[in-house]
């Protein structure tokens, strides 16, 4: 590879080039596969309670749900660290169970986004479940499902 | 009275700018000397004008003159003095003014320690410099304002975010934008260099402490950021592959890549045109960063003080800059003549692998960053992509960069010996393996990575140990030989190996948090306990305690480890009074090679609590690794050689004196 003999004649310059731009290739190519491969197991969609009803799921699905969490739905089950509420886009309903500490920001009639899969029961289980930092916050997911139901209200700021 | 002055001085340095955008550009290209000397007076006027308009603001804040907006939406008077001057830079605008701030910083030393620049090249850098300053003033006086008035007066005001009501957020934006901002200074010194049509060592030798300056702070912000998310969040993360951290770990990439690609320019004057485009390239990214952070196309976890409407001001000048300065690049760059040739396995050779890695990782980085906003956008389909992406790509490409780490400084400039160099880290490689047997063997049944990422950091920080043996000829002479080496190393040479050294503890440490982790949550009352990881921990009371703008309930832990007390652990849950938010106070004990860490969720009323403990073991390497890497940095900037002001001296060395190691 390195058989150069005196050094600088424009066609070992040329060679040269060409490794770099094949090395610079080849891990073009790494990454593309590697960012398709990850793509391919690791996007995470997200439904509006709607979208669940509707749309066909993979078994076994991981998914983002996103919504309000519905006016005095909010039950801690008897171990204490288990909470059970309803999303709803003010057409539909999905149950949710999640089990941890819930963000600061959760709260009855606010915006939340929860990520797991549903149940063959029906049942939500999210394995985290997302709040904004702000109080004035609702996540834009939410806001467009609420659009699509229809059920939208300006935030009154 | 003194937010108008803020608010004058501010289109005066606007004013400023402008002329320095062209009038020294104009006169480089007449070789009219007094045009191109203008460009030192402004851009110290233009920094004096920036600096009085951000000392309005922050003495606006200080006094919690709430006729101001800004001050009325962000501050409140209770909150301690530090927070009160922390909000000036904790909303849009006001960290929008110290943007600018910084940007005109950097170009006021350069006009104060360039004085031995080429006339032509200082006069452009400071032009290009000015015009990115001009572009962003004119976005803070159109659309963003920090100096509005607010009439009738709110009796106080609405308080700061309480999550950013915290020392490590105080200094974060600082930090990240000295670091985000100064890399402006590559760019306007490669933009330069291209109308210029000449990169040469001596250029590489301006930019590279720009640079390295810019990438110490960007290090030591981002570590910020990381540290804070870890004990503020209350979620026990230190990175989440969020969107925001994303658009500060994209420059960062890019920017180290630059600063290893600078050395080459400078020792072997290869690499220029791709030097060039990195250098463009680190400053996109910031500028990407930006709009992502400030325009609100992004959900995130902590995407703070956005208004979508700005995004489009900002999306426009990131065409124009982008757009023009990758045109100017296409135009110019085959005009520069190419350097030294090497051999591919060569010290050049292995540089190019680290380049070709990392933009590589910034760009799978890029791509998952961007991609939902891309197809939200293009189909309506909303995804996220999440640290498992992130995990699936990235990781991948950082193990034959650690790998090639431990190899590429043993390697000679041109033409290097690689069986050479495996020999001589034979004694890594055992190090290494022996490592990993016993990480695999005491967390067995867990996962392998875990052992593996340790092995590597092994192999690493041994690496950097034979290097330096043999650098000051450990084994080959006696020690006052040695100790003199030692001395004599250059400063930069010092600094490249702590920094790869403090890198090897990072990984170790970013190995351990992302893998071995433990936690529990349960619902106890006090008198309780949880255990984890042999600890115990119980909740000897919750107390409720009053702070200066919130009041909070304080359990109060008490760990134990085999029976003897290890320590007394009191996370809070606060109530904000102004906002009524509630916040969680994590407490941590560390003990130098893990954390225990306590959270204190909600009562439920019937005086039960939720608690989550976590045992993470290796955390407090990730900050004791980042810092050292820091440190390298800062050691490597004192070099007599990069030396701000100082980049002539070498020249005066005999030609014949060998080049010092590197």
């Amino acid at each position: 590879m390195s058989a150069t003999t005196s050094g600088r004649t424009p066609a070992t310059r040329k060679r040269r080039r060409l490794y770099a731009v094949l090395a610079g290739l080849t891990m073009l190519g790494v990454a593309a596969a590697l960012v398709l491969t990850a793509f391919q197991d690791n996007i995470v969609f997200f439904y509006s309670p709607t979208d669940l009803k509707e749309k066909e799921l993979h078994p076994n699905q991981f998914l983002r749900l996103g919504g309000l969490v519905e006016e005095g739905s909010v039950k801690k089950a008897s171990d204490g660290v288990t909470t059970e509420f309803i999303i709803t886009d003010l057409s539909n309903t999905v149950a949710v169970r999640y089990t941890g500490l819930l963000p600061d920001l959760f709260r009855e009639g606010q915006g939340v986004v929860s990520q797991g899969r549903l149940g063959p029961d029906g049942i939500f289980v999210a394995t985290e479940v997302l709040a904004k930092h702000d109080e004035n916050y609702m996540p834009p997911e939410v806001a467009d499902a609420l659009k699509k139901s229809g059920q939208w209200k300006e935030p009154s700021k | 009275m003194i937010a108008e002055i803020g608010h004058f001085t501010l289109i005066l340095a606007l004013i400023m700018a402008l002329v320095q955008a062209f009038l020294p550009l104009v006169g480089a290209a007449r070789l009219n000397y007094g045009w191109m000397g203008t460009a030192t007076p402004s851009a110290i006027i233009q920094f004096l004008c920036i600096g009085t308009s951000f000392g309005c603001l922050i003495y606006s804040f200080a006094v919690s003159d709430f006729t101001v907006i800004n001050v009325a939406q962000n501050s409140n008077s209770l909150q301690p003095m530090i927070y009160k001057i922390s909000s000036a830079w904790g909303n849009h605008e006001g960290s929008m003014v110290l943007w600018v701030l910084i940007l005109a910083l950097f170009g006021c030393m350069v006009a104060l320690f360039g004085g031995n620049l080429p006339p032509t090249l200082k006069a452009r850098t400071l032009s290009v410099q000015s015009m990115i300053a001009f572009a962003f003033l004119l976005f803070i006086l159109m659309t963003s304002n920090p100096f509005e008035r607010l009439s009738p007066p709110p009796i106080d005001g609405r308080d700061l975010n309480p999550l950013l009501q915290d020392i490590g957020l105080a200094l974060h934006p600082p930090m990240l934008y000295f670091g985000y901002v100064g890399f402006s200074m590559a760019f306007s010194f490669a933009i330069a260099a291209l109308i210029e049509g000449k990169v040469d060592a001596a250029w590489a030798r301006w930019v590279r402490p720009w640079t390295l300056l810019a990438w110490v702070f960007l290090t030591a912000g981002i570590l910020l950021g990381s540290w804070w998310a870890y004990y503020e969040l209350g979620w026990g993360g230190w990175w989440y592959w969020d969107p925001v951290e994303n658009a500060s770990f994209m420059p960062w990439l890019v920017g180290t890549a630059l600063l290893h690609s600078a050395v080459v320019v400078e020792k072997r004057d290869a690499l220029k045109t791709w030097t060039i485009l990195l250098a463009i390239l680190t400053f996109s990214l910031s500028l990407i960063g930006t709009f992502l952070v400030r325009s609100g196309v992004l959900t995130s976890v902590h995407a703070f003080a956005t208004d979508p409407e700005r995004g489009v001001f900002i999306l426009a000048l990131l065409i124009i800059a982008i757009g023009g300065s990758l045109l100017l690049y296409a135009w110019r760059a085959p005009q520069l003549k190419g350097g030294g040739l090497f051999a591919p396995i060569s010290r050049e050779g292995s540089l190019i692998l680290n380049n070709l890695l990392l933009t590589t990782a910034a760009a799978t980085v890029f791509i998952g960053t961007l991609y939902p906003l891309m197809l939200d956008a293009i189909t309506g389909d909303k995804i996220s992509v999440g640290p498992p992406f992130f995990n699936a790509t990235f990781v991948p490409l950082m193990i034959p960069l650690i790998i090639a780490l431990g190899i590429g400084p043993l390697l000679s400039w041109k033409r290097g010996d690689l069986t050479g160099a495996l020999q001589r880290l034979k004694f890594a490689l055992v190090v290494s393996v022996v490592v990993t047997t016993v990480a695999a063997y005491i967390t067995w049944g867990r996962s392998i990575f875990g052992a593996i990422g340790l092995g590597l950091a092994a192999w690493l920080a041994a690496g950097v140990c034979i290097e330096f043996g043999a650098r000051i000829g450990i084994g080959r002479s006696n020690w006052q030989d040695v100790i003199r080496r030692a001395i004599g190393l250059p400063r930069s040479a010092w600094g490249m190996m702590i920094a790869h050294f403090g890198f090897a503890i990072l990984v170790a440490g970013a190995t351990g948090a992302s893998i071995w982790q433990d936690e529990a949550i349960k619902s106890i009352r006090v008198g309780d306990s949880i255990s984890i990881a042999g600890y115990e921990f119980s909740l000897r009371n919750v107390d409720n305690v009053r702070g200066p703008n919130y009041v909070a309930q304080r359990g109060v832990f008490t760990v134990r480890e085999g029976g003897e007390i290890v320590t007394t652990l009191a996370p809070e849950r606060r109530r904000y009074l102004v906002q009524g938010t509630e916040t969680t106070e994590s407490a941590i004990y560390s003990d130098g090679i893990s954390d225990l860490y306590a959270v204190l969720g909600q009562p439920d009323g019937e005086g039960r609590w939720i608690a989550k403990v976590y045992f993470k073991p290796l955390v407090p390497w990730l900050w004791l690794g980042g810092m050292i890497t820091v440190l390298g940095g800062l050691v490597s900037l004192t070099d007599r050689r990069l030396r701000v002001g100082a980049p002539t001296r070498r020249q005066s060395v005999p030609a014949g004196a060998p080049a010092p190691a590197e």
